[in-house]
């Protein structure tokens, strides 16, 4: 991978970080209200899933979604917007935090039922089948959602009618307060792919290198019209499930993964690689933090929904 | 007498029956050493252990499934369903398994299973975390359905819906989890079929379920100087007790039903069905029914609000109905 594009991901999974880092401080004020679920140490999947796709592609995402939308390409405006409740936000606050969508940037949305997107993902990889658009489908999902009937349908589906769709199973160990020993059997989600026929790959999933090589290759393959694979990246987030969950995880397992976090071990290997100059990494973290203050002061000053149009949306 | 929240009488519900009747087992997500999500289980499984305590996968149909099962066999399983929303995900257990098997086993099997869920909105969840869905149970003969409003009531119907032979769909709303009253030592039931007068009055008849129970004593205070309210909490849904509805209509001739559910196609449209079909004759004007609008439940707490009853409309829709 050339240096622009090893930078480009550095600069995705600063966005993400940053942004979450800047909502919680916002949920704490009461400016943001409702379900927030964080994304911080997961960084590398969306950052490098979404580097591999083309911007026609479309990504299903989940609760746990800024990720994805940002990497997809999501105005952080937009999305401040929405989370603070503002009429200028991606769903005009009808959606929030568990719910952004943007079909012209190919965001099919978060998903507040866990499993949900699944079957959607199904249905917009058959479109670009069927429209010979060669758009390809980013379907994330967490190993608490390979629990679920949708899971397990799904990729049946989408391996008999070989739909152009990557599944990305995003492994942080825990599904709200539930250990993954709790819901898994097996050792691998990963493995599983070998009861459908399709590739499955079980990956280091905070090295954004290495999502980004396997993604590469799954979309390819979903290009040629060889069906899906499924990719089980091992993660952990860094924080309890959602704001208002205290955390209920061993803290020696949340220190360990912490030493693991994706973003110093990549800019770790950037700076001995001398791709990128201590300088310039700084340079980007400013452009980020600028952007996200204006982000900030966009979502403040726009207006809150009027009520009158609180009917608005529901039809076509 | 003591004082008790909403979630404490259901925890206590759940402890005294899983201790009278060692068949009760409880079976959910994260209801584990979590102790549920808004702490229903708090300490119970410290004290029961896995085998009474099971908390699942991520995995509604597994859930609702093995208790059908579990119940069609001797036992008494209360499912938790986190939020009533997700119940969509195993609609065919609870329809067309749960609510049928008795019956098409020509009464043979019994099904002493609870659903316990809860819902509504107020906490800025959005759409797919803020319905009320009871009318679609009331709608599905073979289940019962039972909501809670007050914490006497909270513990009192659970233990009923535990030792009930019968699917029960027992719905709580998160807004009223903390709600405190004074309540008896001990223990108590409150029968199924039996509404309750939560406050007497001779000028209008409300009835309200969960929530709008609350709103409507509020709106029911707030204009005691000027018209006489009564306030009718049927608390089950099915069965329903439209013979205490009736007595109050007589009495009043003037009907209104509050619940937060979308209006059409609700439970105040079957509760005024009824009423008009018996007591017709008593009414003095159209009975109404004040409900929440038929929007997927909006983010922002602005809209969430504008899209359910809140007391000022019920004073406004009461004030004009006089
Ligand atoms: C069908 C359904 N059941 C339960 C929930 C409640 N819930 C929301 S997130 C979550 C845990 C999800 O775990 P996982 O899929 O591993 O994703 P993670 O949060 O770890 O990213 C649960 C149980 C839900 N939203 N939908």
């Amino acid at each position: 991978m050339d240096g622009e594009k090893l930078t480009k991901l550095l600069d995705l999974m600063y966005r993400i970080r940053f942004f979450e880092e800047r909502t919680m401080v916002l949920f704490r004020e009461g400016l943001i209200v409702g379900a927030l679920h964080h994304y911080i140490g997961e960084e590398a999947i969306a950052a490098g899933a979404c580097a591999a796709a083309e911007k026609h592609d479309y990504v299903v995402s989940t609760h746990r979604g800024h990720g994805h939308c940002i990497a997809k390409g999501a105005d952080l405006k937009r999305m401040m917007a929405e989370l603070m409740g503002r009429e200028t936000g991606y769903s005009r606050a009808r959606g929030g935090s568990m719910h952004i969508f943007s079909v012209e940037e190919g965001l099919l949305g978060g998903n507040g039922i866990v499993g949900g997107g699944l079957p959607i993902a199904l249905g917009s990889a058959l479109s670009g089948q069927y429209r010979e658009s060669g758009q390809v489908t980013l379907c994330f999902f967490a190993e608490g959602a390979g629990a679920r009937g949708t899971f397990h349908e799904s990729l049946n589906l989408a391996a008999l009618w070989k739909l152009p769709v990557v599944y990305i199973c995003e492994n942080n160990l825990w599904a709200a307060t539930t250990y993954i020993n709790y819901s898994l059997p097996i050792e691998n989600i990963g493995d599983r792919a070998s009861a459908y026929g399709i590739p499955g790959k079980v990956i280091d999933g905070n090295d954004v290198e290495e999502v980004y090589k396997t993604v590469d290759e799954a979309i390819k393959r979903a290009r040629e019209g060889n069906g899906p694979t499924l990719i089980e990246c091992k993660t952990y987030r860094h924080y309890p499930h959602c704001m208002v969950i205290p955390d209920t995880r061993p803290q020696d397992e949340v220190m360990e993964w912490k030493k693991k976090d994706p973003i110093p071990r990549f800019e770790k290997r950037l700076l001995e690689e001398k791709v990128i100059t201590k300088t310039e990494m700084g340079k980007i973290k400013k452009k980020v933090k600028n952007m996200l203050d204006e982000a900030e002061e966009f979502a403040r000053k726009s207006p809150l929904p009027a009520v009158e149009t609180v009917e608005e949306g529901l039809w076509a | 007498m003591r004082e008790l929240t909403y979630l404490g009488a259901l925890n206590e519900a759940l402890r005294e029956e899983m201790e009278r009747d060692e068949n009760v087992f409880l079976i959910g997500e994260d209801i584990g050493s979590f102790g549920g999500v808004f702490g229903v289980e708090k300490g119970l499984w410290e004290k029961f252990g896995e085998k009474r305590v099971r908390q699942t996968p991520i995995s509604e149909d597994a859930i609702v499934g093995t208790a059908v099962g579990a119940a069609m066999t001797g036992l008494r399983p209360v499912a938790e369903i986190m939020y009533i929303d997700f119940i969509t995900c195993c609609m065919d257990q609870v329809v067309n398994q749960a609510a049928k098997l008795r019956y098409m086993s020509g009464g043979k099997i019994k099904m002493p299973l609870v659903i316990r869920a809860q819902g509504g909105s107020g906490t800025a969840e959005a759409a797919q975390h803020s319905q009320s869905l009871e009318a679609w149970f009331v709608h599905t003969p073979g289940l019962k359905v039972v909501m809670p409003a007050t914490v006497y009531d909270a513990k009192g119907l659970l233990k009923t819906a535990i030792r009930d032979d019968n699917p029960v769909i027992f719905l709580e709303h998160r807004m009223l989890y903390n709600i405190k009253d004074n309540v008896p030592e001990g223990e108590w039931t409150v029968p199924f079929g039996k509404a309750e007068v939560k406050h007497e009055g001779k000028d209008i008849t409300i009835v309200a379920t969960s929530l709008m129970v609350h709103k409507a004593l509020e709106a029911a205070k707030e204009l005691a100087d000027s018209i006489s309210i009564e306030v009718i909490d049927p608390r089950t849904l099915v069965p329903l007790d439209i013979d205490t509805i009736l007595k109050s209509v007589k009495k009043t001739s003037k009907l209104l039903v509050v619940h937060e559910a979308p209006t059409i196609a609700g439970v105040g449209a079957e509760i005024v069905r009824q009423v008009v079909e018996n007591a017709f004759d008593y009414l003095d004007g159209a009975p109404r029914v004040l409900g929440g609008r038929s929007i997927p439940m909006p983010y922002a707490p602005i809209l969430e609000k504008a899209c359910t009853p809140q007391k000022e409309g019920i004073v406004k829709l009461i004030k004009e109905m006089m």
